[in-house]
């Protein structure tokens, strides 16, 4: 799984994009969703918590925290940045 | 003059006279004459769009030369809302300027934006860009909205026809510190430049009816990698429906400064003998009304970047101006200055001062 960092969280996680190992990495057995996600990446990356609005897309759709995501979909961390 | 003015974009058969008389018609509020505020005016006045609104209450800087492309070295110090007009204006003599040197706040927010039909913000801070979301749900007014980060930019349409908001994809304002907010983290130059321009071409998609809008989709800029991406996203219903603005925004202003109301100010000034006060005003001006002599000292305020000062730094240093305008800029000049002194504006300038004496 391919996860695409942008804004803040590129630099929370030092690169532009994170390679995530499949199978049952964050802790669930069968299903994985987003809501799984967020608590995995906010272990492994716990300036991430401190976010309050953070958008995830999988597959370039916005996805809430029920969306299911499989290894084989591309998701994007998408804070809002403020700069003009 | 006009048809051979814009007949390279009147000849396209998805533009066409009408979409030009769209234009023409149109009503643009810009927030902001920054990095994005720059170039989307500059195409927007170019292409024809018959009246601009534009809110800005900086002064350039030299650190804006570097993204803010109209501005020169020769501006330094000056107003960026009284500099872009000018530029905007011997560009387009056609254009209809209307100007606001404030920034906006709650207070100001739905009054301004209720004479526009369509809204581009290029603010540079999460408190206004929150505050633009909920003044344009409450009236109804769609914005194009882009933003810079680094060597990124986000765009997006929100509020279109019903579509979704800015707070049905990012809910809550971020808190301070958080995030980067008020441009301290850096920018590449050109970042803002593409940005703007994308949100130039928006707003004419929405004033013109052409082409597919952005609206429901985030566009992601990477600079470094040239990769576009569009996040597709809808709206929440609870988000499309504001009723008022909320109390508070916090700073809409990412220079906040110390003031003082003109009444408080006018007892200290009858009162102490030794007060510091800088009157900002021209010479000619000081001169010619000196109701400040007595106390104050007169540095106008394009010297204000060169001035030394020699003043008490344990007391407050008052600014004033004729209106407030100018002094309140003049605090945030000093501010960035001189470390360790209190500067404060007195609000509403010597116009309010006179008012109270009567």
């Amino acid at each position: 799984m391919t996860i695409l960092l942008f804004g803040i969280t590129k630099d929370i996680v030092g690169s532009s994009t994170l390679s995530m190992p499949s199978s049952s990495e964050f802790g669930a057995k069968n299903t994985k969703t987003v809501k799984e996600l967020r608590i995995y990446l906010g272990k492994m990356y716990p300036e991430l918590n401190k976010l309050s609005s953070l958008a995830i897309a999988v597959n370039n759709s916005y996805a809430d925290d029920d969306t299911i995501i499989d290894n084989f979909d591309e998701i994007a961390l998408i804070p809002p940045v403020s700069g003009g | 003059m006009e048809f051979n003015r814009y007949q390279r974009q009147t000849n396209l058969n998805d533009f066409g006279p009408e979409a030009q008389q769209k234009l023409k018609d149109a009503r643009i509020l810009v927030i902001g004459a920054g990095g994005l505020g720059t170039p989307a005016l500059s195409y927007l006045n170019a292409m024809g769009v018959g009246t601009l609104g534009i809110i800005e209450q900086d002064i350039i800087e030299l650190t804006n030369l570097q993204r803010q492309v109209l501005y020169t070295e020769a501006d330094l110090g000056n107003s960026k809302l009284k500099t872009l007009v000018a530029h905007l204006k011997s560009q387009n003599s056609a254009t209809h300027f209307i100007t606001y040197e404030t920034f906006l706040n709650k207070d100001n927010a739905l009054e301004i934006i209720s004479q526009f039909d369509l809204v581009v913000d290029g603010s540079d801070n999460f408190s206004t860009r929150y505050l633009v979301n909920d003044a344009c749900v409450i009236l109804n007014k769609p914005f194009v909205s882009g933003a810079i980060q680094g060597f990124e930019g986000q765009l997006s349409v929100y509020n279109y026809k019903g579509g979704p908001t800015y707070r049905c994809l990012f809910p809550n304002m971020p808190l301070a510190n958080e995030i980067p907010n008020c441009n301290v983290n850096g920018v590449l130059g050109v970042i803002p430049g593409i940005i703007g321009s994308l949100q130039a071409l928006e707003a004419v998609k929405v004033v013109a009816q052409i082409g597919e809008v952005m609206s429901g989709k985030l566009v992601l800029f990477n600079g470094l990698l040239h990769r576009y991406q569009i996040m597709r996203f809808s709206a929440n219903p609870g988000n499309t429906i504001i009723k008022e603005l909320k109390e508070s925004y916090g700073s809409e202003n990412c220079y906040p400064i110390t003031t003082i109301n003109s009444g408080e100010f006018l007892k200290i000034w009858k009162s102490e003998d030794t007060l510091q006060v800088i009157d900002v005003r021209t010479e000619e001006e000081f001169k010619n009304d000196p109701c400040t002599k007595s106390k104050a000292i007169n540095i106008p305020l394009n010297q204000l970047m060169e001035f030394n000062l020699d003043m008490d730094i344990n007391k407050p240093i008052y600014l004033i101006c004729q209106s407030g305008q100018r002094s309140s800029t003049g605090v945030k000049i000093l501010q960035d200055k001189f470390e360790g002194f209190s500067f404060v504006n007195v609000a509403g300038g010597l116009n309010k001062l006179l008012i109270l004496q009567k």
